[in-house]
């Protein structure tokens, strides 16, 4: 095994030692031990597919950040860093923190109180079976290729940084994924978040001390970037934002604000079952009104571990790193800023510990997936319309099979990327665009008790179709890019979020419309389902402390600060 | 967390796994003391504060979170 994972290849970035392999070999060990030591818990339907709802809200709260907190989210992000500066923290700031302080105050009642088991769930209670068996199809399709692109993904940087064998990283992660999850369902998952969680933090976190020691603070930094990009500004996040032009992203105030903060971000937070299924798992409603709260302070400082290593990369990497689609024999990838300034700071040890944390991030990621997954089909797909009637057990071990039969499915979904290359990007893409929508789709649901079932779905399906023909427009012509972006100069990121804002806009308008037009549900239906007819426990009689509002308004009044700061 | 299945806290296993990795990378360190890796600043012994504190940090957890301390 060791012989075939150290079978490097002649451009491998940097070359384990014994206590690398160790600390490796340590980890697979305890997360398939976790994973059979909690077999024995894991019974019920409730048990396997929620965690038994018992979960405290600082370990919801920590799954939730990490279910989010992959290894392709690190490297990304950090090359994002590195591309465009400090304007990728936005998408930890203004592009988390509002969006979880919303689901944790406003949203996170109604999904705890109706007793769903997933989004698609409750969009089955809300609207009915049509708009659920949309949400539910389409997540349970994408959450499968996107595990697979991702391991993919994965196996390449696996090969590029430490010249494994694709094969080899591919089988052996997502075997141990498969064994763990299926024996232990969301504990296990929500366990193996939680060690990756500290894994990640202890493994990145040495990275910007010693890059802060070597330029001598932040100031030393910027005058170290300015010295090697001259005339361009890397280390402000929002007075460079006036104009499409004035930054690397070609992005307008307009895009961070309403598309990334007001809608993607929203979107993802609040409907993606991915990360929502780990506050389901609360054991009480004021737990889970805490966990995306937590979550919130945890998700603000990640900056300090993936995009300030990418603007130390620009203080003191001593080459350019170039596009990986422009990428030369000799050259590095921006995509590979994180595990350079590893090799440049960690010796024998550290190396392992952050090379862990990178292979733990991205089994993290895989089970959040198949967890997801397993959830969705088993109980939104399979229960209602293939059968309706068994007994709780018989739905456990569908959770069981489904987890091991996603993951071959994703294993499969790996190969087909390795064929075609850009099929990861039009996947994430294809990912996106059903989470604005479904957003639009949820709010109005929850706030609003005229909208209709009818209403519910057309709004769905036209927010959908909107985003998929404005994502291939702006493909096959890039003129629509000035149309839909507001500006030619938009790149990737910001097309991005105009189309999720846009996408958004047209599923409410359509929603609106067709509730205008059809006849409401009777409001002894909706009772616990929206705003205006849920009776949600009050918290006067709670300390400031003990209050999420509380902390929810702490959080975005820090946000606030962080925002002043490197304005 | 877990009073309903009386699972052993997570808090445990993450006590279990700074714990172990501090005394390898506070080991690695000792042992290229006097060799220091190729590496920037590696003069200031990285492995060995870092290893060190992860290993306090480890004990620390093992002992407040230990399932012994529970029965």
């Amino acid at each position: 095994m060791i012989a075939m994972m150290a079978s490097t290849a002649p451009t491998t970035l940097v070359h384990l030692s014994a206590v690398d392999l160790g600390i490796i070999a340590f980890y697979f060990a305890l997360v398939l031990g976790i994973g059979f030591y909690l077999k024995r818990f894991a019974k019920t339907g409730e048990d396997f597919f929620l965690a038994g709802r018992e979960m405290t809200a600082w370990v919801a709260g920590l799954a939730f950040v990490s279910a989010n907190l992959g290894s392709l989210e690190l490297l990304g992000w950090a090359g994002s860093a590195y591309q465009y500066g400090i304007l990728a923290a936005h998408w930890y700031w203004i592009g988390a923190i509002p969006a979880m302080v919303f689901l944790g105050i406003v949203m996170m009642p109604f999904y705890y109180i109706s007793k769903t088991h997933s989004v698609p769930g409750y969009l089955q209670l809300r609207y009915g079976s049509a708009a659920s068996a949309l949400s539910a199809v389409t997540f349970a399709i994408m959450t499968i290729l996107m595990s697979g692109v991702n391991m993919y993904a994965m196996a390449v940087v696996m090969k590029v940084v430490l010249g494994w064998n694709i094969n080899f990283s591919i089988w052996v992660s997502s075997l141990t994924v498969g064994i763990y999850v299926a024996a232990g369902g969301l504990f296990s998952a929500i366990f193996n978040e939680v060690l990756q969680f500290f894994l990640i933090w202890f493994g990145a976190l040495l990275i910007p001390i010693l890059g802060l020691i070597e330029t001598g603070g932040w100031k030393g930094m910027v005058a170290r970037i300015q010295q090697n990009f001259p005339g361009q500004d890397y280390t402000h996040a929002w007075s460079t934002l006036g104009r499409f032009q004035d930054n690397p992203m070609g992005m307008h105030w307009t895009g961070i604000v309403f598309g990334l903060g007001a809608v993607q971000a929203m979107g993802y937070w609040t409907t993606d079952f991915l990360v929502v299924q780990r506050v389901l798992s609360a054991k009480d409603i004021r737990s889970a009104k805490m966990a995306p709260i937590i979550g919130s302070f945890f998700k603000m400082a990640v900056p300090l571990i993936v995009i300030l290593p990418g603007l130390l990369g620009l203080a003191v990497l001593p080459m350019h790193l170039v596009p990986a689609s422009s990428l030369q024999p000799g050259q590095y990838s921006y995509n590979e800023v994180l595990p350079l300034m590893l090799a440049r700071y960690c010796g024998p040890g550290l190396l392992g510990l952050g090379i862990t944390a990178l292979v733990a991030g991205f089994m993290a990621g895989m089970a959040g997936n198949v967890s997801a997954f397993a959830t969705v089909w088993t109980y939104d797909i399979y229960r209602p319309f293939l059968r309706k009637t068994a007994p709780d057990q018989h739905y456990v071990s569908m959770g069981r099979w489904c987890t091991l039969i996603g993951l071959f499915v994703s294993i499969g979904t790996a190969y087909l990327a390795m064929g075609f290359a850009s099929i990861m990007d039009y996947v994430q893409a294809l990912f996106g665009f059903f989470i604005a929508p479904l957003f639009g789709t949820v709010l109005l649901g929850m706030l609003w008790k005229r909208v209709s079932c009818a209403a519910g779905f057309w709004g769905l399906l036209a927010g959908t179709l909107s985003s998929v023909t404005m994502f291939t427009l702006m493909k096959l012509d890039h003129r629509w890019v000035g149309v839909f972006a507001l500006s030619p100069n938009a790149q990737g990121l910001a097309q991005d979020m105009y189309q999720a804002l846009w996408s958004c806009v047209t599923c409410v308008v359509v929603t609106v419309l067709v509730t205008l037009v059809t006849k409401p549900r009777p409001d002894e239906e909706l009772k616990g389902l929206v705003y205006a007819l849920t009776e949600v426990a009050h918290e006067e009689h709670a300390s400031f402390l003990r209050r999420p509002l509380f902390w929810g308004v702490a959080a975005v009044a820090v946000l606030v600060v962080l925002q002043i700061i490197f304005w | 967390m877990t009073e309903k299945h009386h699972i052993i806290q997570v808090w445990f296993f993450v006590g279990v796994l700074l714990l172990v990795y501090g005394f390898l990378i506070f080991a690695s360190g000792l042992a290229e003391w006097s060799h220091p890796p190729n590496t920037v600043l590696a003069e200031l012994h990285a492995p060995v504060w870092w290893g060190g504190l992860l290993f306090v940090l480890g004990l620390i957890y093992c002992i407040k979170f230990s399932p012994a301390r529970k029965s």
